[in-house]
């Protein structure tokens, strides 16, 4: 197995805030991955600085034998980093079609895909269930809908390394199922990294957890070791366990 | 008269120009910190302050001094009644969205532009000084009412840090400004702040032009340069920072005062202007203020 | 070409062929309105690809339209260059100050943008008062109807001035239309609606708007030259901020991000304004009120809601 990602001592300080602490990090490709940890651990402060919508204080990124530490955002999406908003940014007033073939339109021009825009975009909206709302405003979806189309626009960047950022929040169950059929065919193709607080789907879906606590990894490893952690258990699951 | 008591002269007639600004520029910033909005009709509150002030002054005989006190507080609650209509009817009605409130107080500058060329006429017209005393110094003798302007200003900040730093009102408004969410949440009547707040920096803007107007005409166009230099200084500044805003002003107002008197005018205001939209393009929290939220 | 496309590109053509019509229709005040209407509009279509297009809202787009005035007028006047060349000197000039201004003041958004574009277009419009010894400050220079001609024709004419700026403006709006219906143009319509998620599609969103910077200026800068070409007078008013305010103005009133939308709301405020001045002087009460009113009632503007409720197709 190669390895796609890595981090070396990677930190995030927001003045007074620690947010991210000296994190070595390592993703292998093909992998699903899921960060796990109590609110304000740090998850999303370092999955944006992955895909670069926050720079690093200190420390180095590296994604495919590149360092990727000063590359900006956009050309980091071009090389084959997709990021899906924890706090849904879709654009509303488009319809879900032109979201989607913003993205695809992308993935065409740096040669990442083959074929017409058109096909394309109808091909992820079926992907994603999402091809018979294709004409409507993307503001006008429903809640899970529109975590959907976030979905499906990652889908349609071709990404390599696929980061969805609490994906499931706000799905209903029958949703979630659906989901997490889609997360397994995608990982065929990809390597997925995913922020979640949904245990269930974590561990329906993930191979490897990485659990992150004030900034630092607190654990790594399968479902099973994750479970059977003490350490985790304190800190994460805490009251619930005993 | 030789270098030394030139740039003297220079310094004080820029202390002057610094004192009226402070006043207005503190407007400008106080409504851009706790509204978040930027009104560029607030060079038209300062020409109604001046026009109104002339127009009290003129129904008064008698003594200058009467006509002068009387227009300083009357035109001030004027405006600050104007800008409160503007305020209620317009600029809560657009939910104090950016960029729709610089268009909507564009028009605004527009409408009261026009009213006072309508109504008060294209000429620039004086108001007589409340009093003429001179101040005798070895070199030259300067207008005594010029240096109570200062006072005047000083005293005025003064009374507007007292009431932000240490009143229940200040509190109010500094709550208001740092979130406003939070702040509605507490029960703080955040509508009736942003009126008063933008009825306030109107008023301060009428102060400074009823000090100006015995030393500089009232004209219908008097607003728009002023209005330049108070951006200037808001930025300079800081937004939302009173000490900022009072440092930027001494600073802008003494150098125009200096390169007026040694340089040409127009160069003064080529040089002052480009070097804060630099000011803005690198450092957008300004030369002292903070990052705002 | 597919039928949205075919019914676009029939209404404009329509609308360029209407007023080749009128061209030999119209009565002699309204010929020349419109000629500097049409001049006007082009303005309006740079500003509205900004503006409109992009969400950039500038407040200091008189120095795009004054480049192209000036950089024509001057080499016109001092430089005895032909109208031609001058033509090519203002369209130059205005990318050149696009350039440097895009470079600078894209470095900042909202309302800081707003300040530093009406910044820099004060500084323009004091310039022209430092070197008046060139520029004639506010008395400004007036150009010889010897200078203006262009392959033989006489530009101050007004028949021959009508169609000229017709041709530019047609040129122009064919233009604005291509680009939005672009690749480039559909991103940045993405930037206007949300930058953040156009930067993590792989956009580089500081690229394209310096582009769409440049081009905006590079149109107002033509319709200050084609000003200064057709109506032979070039002067520091039209650097001063009104003429930043009037072409926003003009769009909101016609519809921003609309084709069409800066031509009618160009047309549309100038009689507004003719017609008022004729009762009375308190032009400035019209195109203040009509700007409150517009953006409390019709931010869409005309265009823009004919849009949104009957006509989907209008680009």
């Amino acid at each position: 197995m190669t390895t796609l990602l890595q981090t070396h001592a990677l930190t995030k300080d927001f003045g007074g805030l620690h947010a991210v602490k000296h994190v070595d990090f390592s993703l292998e490709a093909g992998e699903i991955r899921a960060i796990i940890g109590p609110n304000g651990a740090g998850k999303t402060s370092f999955v944006s600085l992955v895909c670069g919508r926050i720079e690093p204080t200190s420390g180095s990124i590296v994604f495919d034998g590149q360092d990727i530490t000063r590359m900006p955002a956009h050309r980091r999406v071009r090389l084959g980093i997709a990021y899906t908003f924890q706090i849904t940014s879709v654009y509303a007033n488009l319809s879900a079609y032109d979201n989607v073939a913003l993205a695809a339109q992308r993935t065409l021009a740096d040669g990442r895909g083959h074929g017409r825009l058109h096909g394309l975009t109808m091909e992820v909206l079926a992907r994603t269930g999402l091809a018979d709302r294709a004409g409507r405003p993307a503001g006008s979806l429903s809640y899970g809908h529109q975590r959907l189309l976030e979905v499906a626009m990652g889908l349609a960047l071709k990404p390599r390394l696929l980061i969805l950022d609490e994906p499931t929040q706000g799905l209903s169950d029958g949703e979630i199922d659906g989901f997490m059929e889609m997360v397994r065919e995608i990982a065929a193709d990809a390597t997925v990294l995913l922020i979640e607080h949904n245990m269930d789907v974590v561990m329906g879906l993930a191979r490897r957890i990485t659990v992150m606590e004030a900034g630092t990894i607190l654990a790594e490893g399968t479902p099973a070791e994750i479970r059977a952690s003490e350490a985790v258990q304190r800190a994460y699951l805490g009251t619930e366990a005993a | 008269m030789s270098f030394g008591p030139h740039l003297f002269l220079a310094t004080l007639e820029g202390l002057v120009t610094s004192a009226v600004l402070a006043l207005m520029a503190l407007g400008l910033s106080l409504v851009f910190g706790v509204m978040r909005v930027v009104n560029v009709a607030h060079g038209e509150f300062y020409m109604l302050g001046a026009v109104l002030a002339w127009w009290v002054a003129s129904l008064v005989s008698g003594h200058p001094a009467i006509g002068f006190l009387l227009a300083l507080v009357i035109s001030p609650l004027i405006v600050g009644a104007i800008a409160l209509v503007a305020e209620r009817l317009v600029l809560k009605r657009l939910n104090y969205d950016p960029e729709a409130t610089i268009v909507a107080t564009i028009g605004l500058l527009y409408i009261i532009q026009q009213l006072a060329l309508t109504f008060y006429g294209p000429q620039a017209r004086p108001v007589e000084a409340p009093f003429n005393y001179r101040v005798l110094f070895p070199w030259f003798g300067y207008s005594g009412y010029k240096l109570s302007i200062i006072a005047a200003s000083v005293l005025v900040l003064l009374i507007t840090w007292f009431v932000l730093a240490r009143t229940r009102i200040g509190l109010v408004m500094r709550a208001t400004q740092y979130d406003r969410e939070t702040a509605q949440a507490f029960g703080i009547p955040v509508g009736r702040v942003y009126a008063g707040v933008f009825a306030l920096g109107a008023m301060l803007a009428a102060i400074a032009a009823v000090l100006i107007v015995p030393i500089s005409q009232a004209h219908y166009l008097m607003g728009l340069d002023p209005l330049l230099l108070s951006f200037i200084v808001v930025i300079i500044g800081g937004l939302g920072s009173l000490r900022g805003t009072v440092v930027a002003a001494l600073l802008i107002g003494v150098s125009d005062g200096i390169i007026s008197a040694f340089f040409s005018p127009t160069l003064a205001k080529i040089v002052a202007t480009l070097a804060v939209a630099m000011v803005l393009v690198f450092r957008p929290q300004g030369l002292v203020g903070t990052q705002s939220r | 070409m597919s039928g949205a496309t075919q019914k676009i590109v029939l209404l404009h053509v329509g609308v360029i062929a209407a007023l080749f019509a009128l061209g030999f229709l119209l009565p002699e005040y309204h010929h020349g309105v419109l000629a500097r209407v049409m001049v006007l509009a082009i303005f309006a279509m740079g500003y509205n690809l900004l503006f409109g297009y992009t969400g950039l809202l500038s407040l200091g787009h008189a120095m795009f339209f004054s480049a192209g005035l000036y950089g024509a007028g001057l080499v016109i006047y001092h430089l005895g260059w032909n109208a031609a060349a001058g033509f090519a000197a203002g369209l130059a000039a205005g990318a050149a100050l696009a350039l440097v201004i895009g470079l600078l003041a894209l470095r900042t958004t909202g309302v800081a943008f707003m300040i530093v574009t009406m910044m820099f277009a004060q500084v323009f419009y004091l310039l022209t008062f430092y070197f008046s010894e060139w520029t004639h400050g506010d008395d400004g220079l007036v150009l010889e109807g010897a200078a203006r001609r262009l392959a033989g024709l006489d530009l101050s004419d007004p028949m021959t001035r009508y169609m000229a700026a017709l041709a530019l403006f047609a040129v122009v709006l064919f233009a604005t239309l291509g680009i939005v219906r672009s690749t480039h143009g559909r991103v940045l319509v993405a930037i206007r609606e949300n930058e953040a998620r156009t930067k993590m599609l792989g956009y580089d969103t500081f690229a394209n708007k310096l582009a769409a910077t440049v081009v905006s200026g590079v149109i107002c800068a033509a319709a200050g030259a084609a000003y200064a070409l057709l109506f032979g007078y070039v002067g520091s008013t039209f650097a001063g901020v009104q003429y930043s305010i009037l072409p926003l103005l003009w769009v909101l009133l016609g519809g921003a991000a609309t084709t069409l939308g800066p031509f009618l709301g160009t047309l549309f405020m100038y009689y507004a304004v003719d017609v008022t001045s004729s009762y009375t002087s308190a032009y400035m009460l019209v195109v203040g009120a009509a700007l409150i009113l517009l953006v409390l009632y019709f931010p869409k503007g005309v265009l823009g809601s004919v849009r949104q409720r009957w006509v989907r197709w209008l680009p």
